[in-house]
């Protein structure tokens, strides 16, 4: 095998590599040179006859590499083609539905209960949820209300049949606070919220025969009307903004003496008067004061030694409010097109 | 409670105060009011002189006046009748604004009208007040009335009412008085004194006698030959700005001093009446005519004035028709009493809720009956030329004392969380006309008679606090112990697994029909109703949350929303043992789709079974429940559903809903969420994680179509023995050529041992032993 040869060969496989545009061309083009009788084997057989071996094998290497390089490149080459084709076919509409698992949601009013509850229980109060059905000594009596008591008209209860100023459908989670201290065994201090469902006979745009309620208590020694309203702007800050302040306005409930109705700053309008506020700037959400002296005896605290504030509120005005809800109704309506939008965090 | 401006004047000096200031400050004294607005609120309003009346040339009703105003005369067409030449008349300028509307300079068929004159009914008074003579005809004042003055003034209508809801513990201020009172306190000034001058002639002559405990104070005054004729107009101005609509001057004369002293007051025609009464209790089913001429039937609970032999009159509520005052009237019984608050309230409730009944309800203060009969006895006199018969019917049994209160400095600085002194709290004390000795910081207090409402220290600390004012009270940071908050963390932890399975939660009323109570479930139990429920719907208490549900998907249907998967975690109430019960539930419901995806299927039983079963995993009771065949609630689908057990107890019951409840693939479960919670939870604790790998072996059987599952499952379970570590169902497929009644079932079954590594030739020799098992167990054929 002389210099001639070798170019000349190497000329071809360059000549032939050029026309090889599949794999399966490659594949035969490599049979035709390096297979059992390719060409490049067949002189590979040749060099036992060769005179000059070692010329003759160094010219063998230089064809042999010349196929070698050419193939690889050429596999490459080919390759990159094919997987391009490939991928080309596998192209999808990314703009297709995307395949989804269920996205559920927590009622609304759960949510503005979890966030009540966790609020106070980071500052140390307990949850405490009484049962539905209650006494009218739990509902009223023992908060104060005899039988009688004009005040009872506030609430139009639902007595059970046969039950009438005997057992009901509690109207207010003030049950909860009658429930705690009788249970509080060493009748010392109380931290509790009480949330729960509350029913009432009333049917409205802003009433609704079943609502929630929470209800505060704490009873400590040294505990005041100042305290109270420290307490209730830290929540009020926290749930309605910071932005927001609390007023008190004196007022009357048999449960608790002082009592104060608690506006907070108009979330709408920012206290700049609106017709949600009625011009005023201030949105009347909690009933609070300091537990009546009757109330702690009943409960079997001592109130010469004992006193204590509690607060309570609708929680369904909250979450009306924080998500601009205008008819109560829909909130226990239950239709798709309302839950499906708390299916997200809170903002 | 309507407060007249001008009513209230009769009592304290309000001079340079605004009936708005007033109303602000009364509602920071804890006494809220709804609105405060002129009596007439019409505007531009003056008093002219029909100087000429002429009949208009293209109409056969109105009439063309010239109108002097005193700085101008003006042309106004005008309609009413009894318009003519020379009467004083209201006129309503151009600009006016009424309550129909604004008056516009116009020209009427072709005369031009620069005002209007104007009608009592267009002065935007309540009809109530009106006469049918209001509505036709314009007013006609007086010859004294001055051209170009304000009209409202002269009729006597120039007032401003306040509207205070007031609460429940002050009925001191549903009067006049009591108003003052207050309205003295926040401004320190002071209250006029209430005239009952009279003169009498003669002793009374007739009988009271009280039978119940019910009446404690029951007084009577006799008074002779009243002329019924109209009130004079400040009576009826004031009347009429407090909401009660002038009748005569007798009739005004009681409820002027209602109005004025909070005491209800009761006139009898005493000829009518003759000359005893009796206080009692109403027989059971006895019956009264009351004034409204309505027969109402009694109970033992209602109290009744009567005579000899009959009630009539309701005690409180309403007099009797067959005593009332009329034209005729000439001699007059005048009761004040103070009747049972409860009792009232309980006959209010039922009867008639009046202005006399609401003020029995809140209580009233002694002092004020015998205050209120005598003032009667004054107007009377000089506004009904009555002659006050001497004596008095006395029936008394109340507490006489004066109420002492003592409270100390440091408690009112306690309880308030404020830093008062002695001299302001002495001062607050003062200007509320209560009587105080103050003796080392330690105050002793008497309370004035008509503060029913003040009976314990804590009521004077409020006191203290609204006049200090509550929201002076400067905010503290309680500091307590540090203490854990504790909180039901079961309840939240499995709603949030429900809401991350993709449901949504509902909250759906308590109250439903009766009818549904007992479906959706097999137990047996005692349903709850309301005494008196607002509906049909809304009548018991429910037991299963299914109903609730099952209405919600209903709902949302009937709007196109047919993807519906919810879940609702509430209370199922029942009696037993006499006792009023409650559960904790949690009920599911899912239907349409469940995965959002184009191709995807609806929701079947697997779909929610897998959902039940995440569940009960996720609350720790994996391998301690099954769902099985059983007894279902007949509105499940018989062969789509099955029972849930836990440890060996029904907790629930999961399944389709039966075609008669409704013809959609609907799929629901309900768990007893305290009877799954009465079952500990088992601990995470940690397992080594396998450090060998598992070796998976498929296996395919042919079985008769009604062996479940589970029975392969179990045949394989026991013979797979210690290695076999997982089975999981792959393939399943029925098919003509399997042969009738024949189904593939197909397993992955994974072996795995914790030691070592298995080999080909251990795994197999297991595999032949379940092959084994399962084809000769369950009449099965190995597929290749």
């Amino acid at each position: 095998m002389d210099e001639k040869v070798v170019l000349s060969l190497c000329e071809e496989i360059k000549t032939k590599f050029e026309g090889v545009d599949t794999l399966n061309k490659l594949n035969d083009l490599k049979q035709e040179y390096m297979g059992k009788k390719g060409i490049i084997t067949e002189y590979q057989n040749g060099i036992k006859d060769a005179e000059d071996k070692k010329t003759y094998g160094m010219n063998l290497n230089k064809v042999r590499n010349t196929f070698d390089e050419l193939y690889s490149a050429k596999l490459e080459e080919l390759e990159t083609l094919e997987l391009n084709k490939k991928l080309e076919s596998e192209k999808i509409d990314i703009t297709l539905p995307s395949k989804k698992v269920r996205v559920g949601s927590k009622h609304p009013m759960t949510r503005i209960q979890e966030e009540f509850e966790d609020l106070f229980v980071s500052m140390g109060y307990d949850v405490y949820d009484g049962p539905e059905i209650e006494t009218d000594e739990n509902c009223f009596q023992k908060l104060n209300l005899p039988l009688g008591h004009p005040a009872r008209d506030a609430q139009d209860t639902f007595y059970l049949e046969n039950e009438y100023e005997n057992y009901l459908l509690r109207s207010q989670t003030s049950t909860g606070q009658v429930r705690v201290m009788e249970a509080n065994e060493d009748k010392g201090p109380i931290r509790v919220v009480c949330p729960g469902k509350v029913y009432r006979r009333d049917d409205d745009a802003t009433h609704s025969h079943q609502f929630m309620q929470i209800e505060g208590l704490v009873i400590d020694e040294n505990v005041s009307m100042a305290d109270l309203k420290g307490t209730l702007e830290m929540f009020s800050k926290k749930i309605l903004g910071e932005k927001t302040n609390v007023r008190f306005r004196p007022s009357y409930f048999p449960f608790t003496e002082p009592s104060v109705e608690v506006d907070v700053t108009c979330f709408k309008c920012g206290g700049k008067g609106c017709p949600l506020c009625k011009q005023t700037g201030w949105i009347e959400v909690l009933g609070a004061g300091m537990v009546h002296p009757n109330v702690l005896r009943m409960g079997g605290y001592d109130p010469e030694k004992y006193q204590g504030f509690a607060f309570g509120t609708g929680m369904d005005r909250f979450a009306m409010f924080k998500f601009g809800i205008t008819d109560i109704r829909t909130i226990y309506g239950n239709d798709e097109r309302f839950l499906s939008q708390f299916e997200r965090k809170d903002d | 409670m309507k407060l007249s401006r001008k009513f209230l004047s009769d009592y304290i000096d309000i001079d340079g105060i605004t009936t708005e200031q007033i109303a602000e400050d009364m509602t920071a004294v804890g006494n809220e009011y709804d609105s405060c607005e002129k009596l007439i609120p019409a505007t531009n309003l003056t008093i002219g002189e029909v100087i000429e009346c002429a009949d208009h040339p293209d109409s056969d009703h109105l009439h063309v006046c010239k109108v002097d105003i005193g700085s101008e005369v003006l042309d106004i067409v005008c309609g009413a009748p009894n318009c003519r030449k020379g009467i004083k008349v209201v006129v309503a300028l151009v600009g006016a604004k009424l309550p129909g509307g604004e008056i516009k300079a116009g020209v009427i068929r072709g005369c031009a009208s620069n005002g209007m004159l104007c009608s009592k009914a267009e002065l935007g008074l309540d009809s109530k007040f009106l006469k049918e003579e209001d509505y036709k005809g314009i007013i006609e004042l007086g010859e004294d009335a001055k051209l170009g003055e304000d009209p409202i003034k002269y009729l006597g209508l120039d007032d401003e009412v306040i509207d205070f809801e007031l609460t429940s513990n002050r009925g001191d201020l549903l009067s006049i008085l009591g108003m003052a009172y207050e309205i003295g306190a926040i401004y320190g000034k002071k209250v006029n004194e209430v005239d009952g001058y009279h003169n009498e002639s003669g002793n009374i002559d007739f009988d009271v006698k009280v039978e119940t405990e019910n009446c404690p104070l029951f007084l009577a005054k006799q008074v002779k030959n009243v002329t019924i004729k109209e009130s004079p107009e400040f009576i009826k101005n004031r009347l009429i700005a407090s909401g009660i609509r002038p009748i005569n001057n007798v009739v005004d004369i009681s409820n002027y001093v209602m109005l004025e002293l909070g005491q209800p007051l009761h006139f009898y025609d005493n000829d009518l009446l003759g000359n005893k009464i009796v206080v009692r209790m109403a027989k059971e089913g006895e019956e009264v005519k009351t004034l409204d001429d309505e027969v109402r039937t009694l109970s033992s609970e209602d109290i009744v004035i009567a005579d000899e032999s009959k009630a009539i009159g309701l005690a409180g509520i309403m007099g009797g028709a067959s005593t009332e005052i009329n034209e005729n009237t000439k001699n007059v019984l005048i009761e004040a009493a103070i009747f049972d608050s409860v009792k009232i309230r309980k006959t209010a409730k039922k009867v008639l809720r009046s202005e006399a009944s609401n003020r029995f309800e809140k209580g009233i203060a002694p002092i004020r009956t015998y205050l209120a009969i005598h003032r009667c006895c004054n107007l009377l006199e000089k506004y009904a030329d009555a002659t006050i018969v001497g004596g008095m019917i006395e029936y008394d049994k109340t507490f006489k004392g004066v109420k002492e209160i003592e409270v100390s400095l440091e408690k009112i600085n306690k309880v308030l969380g404020i830093n008062i002194s002695s001299e302001e709290v002495i001062d607050i004390f003062e200007r509320l006309n209560f009587h105080v000795n103050e003796d080392n910081n330690v105050f002793k207090v008497m309370i004035p008679p008509y503060r029913l409402d003040i009976s314990i220290k804590e009521d004077l600390i409020e006191e203290v606090g609204r006049m200090y004012g509550m929201d002076k009270i400067e905010s503290t940071k309680l500091v307590l112990p540090l203490k854990e908050g504790k909180y039901n963390k079961d309840r939240r932890q499995i709603k949030n697994k429900m809401v991350s399975l993709g449901l949504d939660e509902t909250l759906s009323y308590t109250l439903i029909p009766e009818s549904e109570v007992h479906k959706f479930t097999l137990d047996n139990f005692t349903h709850i109703n309301l005494a008196d429920p607002m509906s049909e719907d809304r009548k018991t208490l429910r037991y299963s949350l299914l109903y609730s549900l099952k209405e919600i998907y209903e709902y949302n249907k009937a709007r196109n929303e047919k993807d519906v998967c919810i879940f609702e975690m509430g209370k199922g109430f029942y009696k037993a043992d006499n006792e009023y019960k409650e559960e904790n539930k949690l009920a599911c419901l899912m239907t349409g789709k469940y995965y959002l995806d184009i191709n995807s299927t609806n929701v079947d039983f697997y779909i929610i079974k897998g959902v039940l079963e995440d569940l009960l995993d996720y609350m720790g009771y994996k391998g301690r429940y099954s769902i099985v065949e059983g007894n279902v609630p007949s509105e499940f689908h018989p062969g789509q559903s099955a029972v849930i057990m836990l440890q060996g107890s029904v907790v629930g019951y999961i399944g389709r809903l039966h075609p008669s409840v409704t013809k959609d693939a609907v799929y629901v479960f309900e768990i007893n969420l305290d009877k799954v919670l009465n079952n500990k939870a088992s601990r995470i604790t940690f397992k080594e994680i396998p450090k060998y790998l598992k070796m998976v072996k498929d296996v395919a059987f042919v079985v008769d179509n009604n062996v479940s599952s589970r029975e392969i499952e179990d045949v394989i379970k026991k013979a797979g023995g210690k290695l076999l570590n997982n089975i999981i169902l792959f393939d399943l497929y029925t098919g003509n050529n399997l042969g009738e009644n024949k189904k593939s079932i197909a397993y992955s079954l994974e072996f795995l041992d914790q030691t070592k590594t298995l080999t080909e030739e251990e795994v197999m020799e297991v595999v032949n032993k379940i092959i084994e098992a399962v084809t000769t167990k369950l009449d099965a054929k190995l597929r290749d």
